[in-house]
């Protein structure tokens, strides 16, 4: 290291303006955690509404105007918000951003990302598309109102949707900038001995989570241009002729195709699904390993699934569009990709239960999360089979089902995987342990209230409830049978906000009263526990790293310990 | 703090860290308009019969010419000013920069006038699907010129002295590094001409 590392820092240039990838980490892990809340409360204010519509909504109500109730344009506008926040500005920010960002080079052993002023710059960018995505609620046309997947003719002529389609550009901005300085980090930065089949699985995760982001995220900026060209200097990419809008012939020159939309959005989007899964799945990995005390099974064949997982990711997106009536041969390819790509993602899940067996599992907090996360998974994954298959996708498609399958991917899923990633790190990165008694009052809750919400929606979904119903269905014939889950699914809903409570006070209190801890903790074997908790500022290690062993030697036969840190001989 | 190979190579992957950035960033750009160029060719097919060439027949095919060689010019002087630096001749790569930057001003008063020249004849994005993707395709590649012209015209102007002076082999890798960018930029014109002015 040189010595200009020493030089002093002011406030702004150590928290704010900061270029070290451990700050930028916790800002991108803080600002992600406030929108996860920020959307999760946007779900409950219509959860009210779908469990006792037209009633004023307690606590928030006195927002929605003043009877309130949530009225439908607003119901619409929280759905599409809802989406959107979770997806871009909480999940892949707190997956890439915040765990990429801090954990990725301390695993690889480095000093930093490879450029540090493009990752503050990909942090700002984030930040300003999050606060223009904020600010639409307040102007005078409210938010984008179309679905987090704005799609035309809708999406064109709804109001709000200029500012999403903005704040888009500088998320993906940020998307990209910040995958870019992944992929370059990791194949440049690796300290001497890091070779391939040494990195840790978390960093194969996040190394084809960023291609997936470098190369699905800009068609999706490409759609976004053009439809702002549609809104702002109407033209026609995405209207078709002869169409009619509230009764009158939409006057535009015509010939486009809404098609074209739904295409360039599910390239990205299909791609993205894996952006949200992938760097969960490296975290559980990780976890699972440390916890069962034994190399993770299989990691070879982990690594070639990603791999091959990322690849298929491309061509697999047309199975969100069987009911567009794109044809029968392009229906066709697409379910049998889709049929390819659930197996590298069962050879994963597989692979982590097969870590399980025989092993003297610890059950700490971060572990009961990891551990959640290989159900919820597989019964969202599972449950994507039948959506997947054109014939029986007719049937569930656009209904709650649908909600149901995604949310058990993403909430149960990989929110269960991030979770696992804070309760782990926390330690590095504080120097103190969570409360574990804390931890298990928030897990447990969690799990029962999480499938409260989603198992209902498949039974609701199969019985035909479309997923955009204002009403909550009560005008809906197919939904007179299955209405009295919703009250049920709200209630659950409103019992996992009060679950998130104990984490909130853990996050606090122990950053503050923890249990204090030395650099490895969890004795394990990866080289982020080699440095010191927390790491040194813009350097991360005392000396320069050397990596001698594989990622998981846990319960070597003869050593010592029961793990071998890759940093030592 | 130091980042290792931001200047020297790798050993292993013979990379420095800046170019295989930029490769990375390319390839993001490759798919950027690799969508914009499959939407044209979905607008298009769905496009009445006719419809496009009678609308690109109004693009004016001479000034399209002169603004492919300017900027294949450009391209080759972008090389000359790099090639000058790793002959340690600095008066040499201000002069093949200052050449570059004139190219890409020349091409942008060359779009201007064609710009300009439509809307006279009260032809507008909105005017048909062709136009609109002309507009969007050739505007969005001309905020890639201006991009370009920004790094460029920031390492020509005295802050490039600055650097030379400094770390000469790290300046000469900036140069490259911004010159990769350029040829692609020069490229997707070289895909954009023939699909907008001449089928």
């Amino acid at each position: 290291m040189s010595n200009d590392s020493h030089h002093e820092e002011n406030f702004l240039q150590k928290y704010i303006f900061s270029v070290d990838h451990k700050v930028i980490g916790l800002q991108y892990g803080i600002t992600s955690l406030l929108f996860l809340l920020f959307g999760f409360g946007l779900m409950m204010v219509m959860r009210w509404q779908l469990a006792y519509p037209e009633t004023p909504v307690p606590i928030v109500g006195g927002l929605l105007g003043e009877t309130g109730i949530l009225m439908p344009e607003i119901y619409n506008m929280l759905g599409a918000m809802h989406g959107t926040i979770m997806i871009f500005l909480g999940i892949v920010p707190l997956a890439v951003g915040a765990f990429g960002n801090y954990i990725v080079p301390l695993q690889i052993g480095a000093p930093d990302m490879a450029f540090p002023k493009l990752n503050a710059a990909s942090y700002w960018s984030y930040f300003v598309g999050g606060v223009i995505m904020l600010t639409s609620f307040f102007m005078p046309e409210g938010a984008a109102r179309s679905g987090w997947t704005s799609y035309p003719p809708l999406s064109i002529f709804e109001t709000g949707q200029t500012m999403w389609l903005i704040g888009m550009v500088f998320l993906i901005t940020s998307s990209l900038l910040g995958s870019m300085n992944f992929i370059v980090t990791i194949v440049q930065l690796r300290a001497p001995g890091m070779t391939w089949f040494k990195l840790p699985f978390f960093v194969w995760a996040q190394f084809v989570t960023a291609f997936l982001l470098v190369l699905a995220f800009p068609p999706l900026e490409a759609a976004a241009v053009l439809q702002l060209m549609d809104r702002v200097a109407h033209t026609s990419f995405f209207l078709p002729s002869g169409l009619v809008y509230s009764g009158a012939t939409v006057d535009v020159y015509g010939s486009g195709s809404p098609l074209l939309w739904q295409h360039l959005f599910w390239f990205l989007a299909h791609p993205e699904v894996y952006v949200l899964i992938l760097p969960a799945m490296g975290i559980v990995g990780e976890v699972i390993a440390n916890n069962t005390r034994k190399p993770l099974w299989g990691y070879k064949s982990l690594v070639y699934a990603t791999v091959f997982l990322g690849f298929m990711s491309f061509i697999v997106w047309a199975h969100h569009m069987f009911l567009t009536g794109m044809g029968q041969a392009m229906s066709a390819f697409f379910q049998t990709t889709t049929m390819i790509i659930s197996i590298p993602s069962v050879v994963i899940l597989t692979a982590f239960f097969i870590s399980l067996w025989g092993a003297s599992i610890r059950f700490t907090t971060p572990m009961l999360f990891a551990l959640a996360f290989l159900p919820m998974f597989g019964i969202g994954g599972l449950t994507g089979l039948p959506l997947g298959v054109g014939a029986s996708d007719i049937h569930l498609h656009d209904t709650y089902y649908v909600i149901g399958h995604f949310h058990y991917v993403v909430a149960p899923g990989t929110i269960f995987g991030l979770f696992a990633g804070i309760y782990y790190w926390f330690p590095k990165m504080t120097g103190r342990k969570m409360s574990e008694a804390l931890g298990k009052l928030h897990f447990w809750p969690s799990l029962i209230f999480m499938n409260g919400i989603f198992m209902p929606m498949f039974i609701q979904g199969l019985a035909g409830v479309s997923r955009r119903l204002y009403d909550g269905g009560q005008l809906y014939a197919h939904a007179q049978d299955v209405l009295q889950w919703n009250e049920f699914m709200s209630i659950s809903a409103f019992c996992l906000a009060a679950a998130q409570i104990p984490f909130i006070i853990n996050v606090f209190v122990s950053m503050f009263n923890g249990e204090k801890v030395d650099r490895n903790p969890w004795g394990a074997t990866t080289v982020e526990w080699s440095a010191p908790s927390p790491p040194v500022p813009h350097a991360n290690f005392e000396s320069d790293v050397e990596v001698y062993r594989g990622p998981y030697e846990y319960s070597v036969p003869g050593a010592e310990k029961d793990f071998s840190p890759q940093t030592e001989k | 703090m130091q980042i290792p190979y931001t200047i020297e190579e790798r050993p292993d992957t013979g990379l420095n860290n800046s170019k295989l950035g930029i490769w990375v960033f390319l390839a993001s750009e490759v798919m950027l308009f690799g969508g914009l160029f499959s939407a044209y060719v979905f607008l298009r097919m769905a496009a009445p019969i006719g419809d496009f060439a009678y609308w690109g027949s109004k693009l004016s095919i001479p000034m399209a010419t002169v603004n492919t060689l300017v900027l294949i010019s450009s391209s080759v002087t972008v090389i000359m000013s790099w090639a000058s630096l790793k002959m340690k001749d600095f008066e040499k790569y201000k002069m093949y920069m200052g050449l570059t930057l004139l190219c890409a001003l020349i091409f942008l008063v060359i779009k201007y006038f064609e710009y300009t020249g439509k809307f006279h004849h009260g032809i507008y994005p909105s005017s048909s699907t062709f136009m609109g993707i002309y507009f969007t395709l050739t505007g969005l590649h001309g905020l890639h010129i201006i991009g370009g012209m920004i790094v460029m015209g920031y390492f020509w102007l005295p802050f490039g002295n600055k650097m030379w002076q400094s770390d000469p082999e790290r300046f000469t890798n900036r140069i490259e590094v911004a010159g990769l960018y350029w040829h692609f930029v020069d490229l997707v014109w070289i895909f954009l001409f023939p699909i907008l002015y001449l089928l």
